[in-house]
């Protein structure tokens, strides 16, 4: 028990610590990057609770694929610190308010009358061969079915709408069709072969058989 | 075997560790020789041959060398992300290895969620390519590692379900399981019924660990030699060990998935069954490990670099739709107890 005890202390402190750096840094990919240390560190904790199910895939979608395209176009941007902080001043007030509004929020949901071990009970550990995949599985596909299906066509529309909304043809960038270049065969679409009658060679070179090439075009 | 229960357990895990870790960096050492040897007699050449008899101590040599040279680290880069990167590329690599089983109960953590762990962990060495292309500030590393990231992205869907086509078929996400389930000869190994994932599977590996014909994110003749162009010495060194590390994981989890992991090819056979029953089953596992690891090599021996734009097509219009059809069909073959691979009495 004090060895749990003692790694969840480390990685509550690594998720603190990393959470606080995304947004005091400057550069917003050391941002991004502190990100991904506080999905790690948050997944870990997870697997402390034996919720290994969502602290791996909390893993594998958001730090293997969300944040690897997050970091894509991050990477891409130019930006200048001198413009975010000529702003700074301008936007305060708002921010401001927004995060004494999260406060509050916060406050209410967990101030010292939900707060503490007394409110939460200390949820039940199961044996080592208890597999959380599959029970989450099967209250997904049962309990949950609508929810989820639900959820599932939400997604679902909002992908064919954000492709839709990319989605622009183009008509001077010079692009190679692959589709186009895959479906070419190997006889008739790269070479054409044609059958012709031999071209009647005019009596005056026959006798200059040896004759240079220009002369022959004539 | 006493003894051994004795010591308390973070011992244990420690040196099974070190029992998984030791080999496997001995394996990846001579594989970098094997790929150079085996390349070379490919194109009419012999190969390394000076360093020991045939060229067998080049790694050693190598691996000198390379711990003799500066670490150069470039202006203006960023230092810290610079030298973090090699780290984050290798420990995914290594870290993978703890769920893999080796034999019947031979395996350092056998979690039920293995294959969603081993999946998690190849998908975090990207940022290892990504974070040197960016901290490097050089634009060919740069430019290597926005192709590595829209690529693994790419690749990783397809790998993902043709990883829930074999859970399907399996019924677990556990090695151990997915292994026992293959039970019964060469047949009712998954790579016959899941045939199409299998493809998919191997191909998007080679995707995933940049290798020939998918290596545009280090393409020498494009951008020199992208995400590590700006690393020296043992910086190198250690992103190379991560590519050979996780060409090894890879073929070994096609071994494990669709090839039966440690069991005997024979199973089922008359006579070859009793005639091979004495051979331990990692010999098996690593028979067939070290074939897909031969045909990383021959893969980049046969074949020119994919254009980039080839690369995203096959990823996304090709082997997505590919698996997410044979991903119906297991399942309905599974509902169905499509013989000898589901029937009822397996």
């Amino acid at each position: 028990m004090g060895f749990e005890k003692l790694l969840f202390y480390i990685f509550a402190a690594v998720t603190l610590f990393a959470a606080s750096m995304v947004i005091t840094r400057r550069n917003p990919v050391l941002s991004a990057l502190y990100l991904v240390m506080a999905f790690v560190s948050s997944a870990a904790l997870w697997l402390l609770l034996e919720a290994e199910f969502l602290g791996i895939v909390l893993i594998l979608v958001y730090v293997g694929a969300v944040m690897v395209l997050f970091l894509f176009v991050v990477m891409m941007l130019n930006i200048d610190v001198a413009t975010l902080r000529a702003r700074f001043i301008h936007y305060l007030p708002l921010g401001l308010i927004v995060a004494g509004i999260m406060v509050f929020d916060m406050f209410l949901v967990l101030g010292p009358a939900d707060f503490g071990l007394d409110q939460f009970a200390k949820p039940q550990s199961q044996p080592a061969d208890y597999n959380n995949t599959a029970a989450l599985g099967q209250i997904l596909y049962t309990t949950y079915l609508y929810q989820f299906e639900i959820a599932a066509v939400i997604l679902l529309v909002a992908i064919v709408a954000a492709i839709r909304l990319t989605l622009r043809h183009r008509p001077e960038t010079k692009y190679q069709d692959p589709s186009n270049q895959v479906r070419v065969r190997k006889g008739s679409d790269r070479v054409r072969l044609i059958t012709m009658p031999a071209e009647p060679v005019p009596p005056s070179l026959t006798a200059t058989l040896g004759a240079t090439h220009t002369e022959m075009t004539e | 075997m006493e003894l051994w229960s004795l010591l308390p357990v973070p011992v244990q895990s420690l040196i099974a560790t070190v029992l998984i870790i030791l080999p496997l960096l001995g394996v990846v050492a001579w594989y970098t020789y094997a790929e150079r040897k085996v390349i070379g007699y490919m194109q009419v050449r012999i190969g390394p041959n000076r360093v020991g008899w045939r060229g067998l101590l080049q790694p050693i040599a190598d691996a000198l060398k390379l711990m003799m040279k500066e670490i150069i680290i470039p202006t203006q880069a960023n230092k810290q992300l610079f030298l973090i990167a090699p780290m984050i590329s290798i420990i995914p690599a290594l870290a993978a290895w703890a769920v893999i089983p080796f034999d019947a109960g031979l395996v350092l953590a056998d979690i039920n969620a293995g294959l969603l762990y081993v999946l998690a962990m190849t998908s975090l060495g990207v940022y290892g390519v990504i974070i040197a292309g960016w901290a490097s500030n050089s634009k060919y590393a740069f430019l290597g590692s926005l192709r590595a990231a829209a690529q693994i992205v790419a690749y990783e869907i397809a790998m993902g379900f043709a990883l829930v086509g074999v859970l399907v078929a399996a019924g677990s996400l556990n090695f151990s399981a997915i292994v026992m389930a293959q039970q019964g000869g060469v047949w009712h190994w998954f790579w016959l019924p899941l045939l199409p994932l299998f493809g998919v599977y191997y191909i998007s590996g080679v995707a995933e660990t940049n290798r020939a014909p998918f290596d545009v994110a280090e393409g020498e003749s494009e951008i020199v030699a992208g995400f590590h162009v700006e690393y020296s010495g043992m910086a190198f060194a250690i992103f190379f060990l991560a590519e050979y590390a996780n060409m090894v994981l890879i073929a070994m989890l096609t071994t494990l998935m669709f090839f039966g992991g440690w069991l005997s090819p024979f199973q089922g056979i008359p006579v070859l069954e009793s005639l091979f029953a004495g051979v331990p089953g990692i010999i098996w596992l690593l028979i067939k490990t070290f074939f897909f690891m031969f045909t990383f090599l021959w893969l980049r021996a046969t074949f020119p670099r994919y254009r980039y734009d080839q690369i995203m097509r096959l990823g996304w219009k090709v082997f997505i739709p590919i698996t997410i059809v044979w991903i119906l069909v297991v399942a309905l073959a599974v509902v169905f107890e499509v013989s000898p691979w589901w029937s009822a009495t397996a």
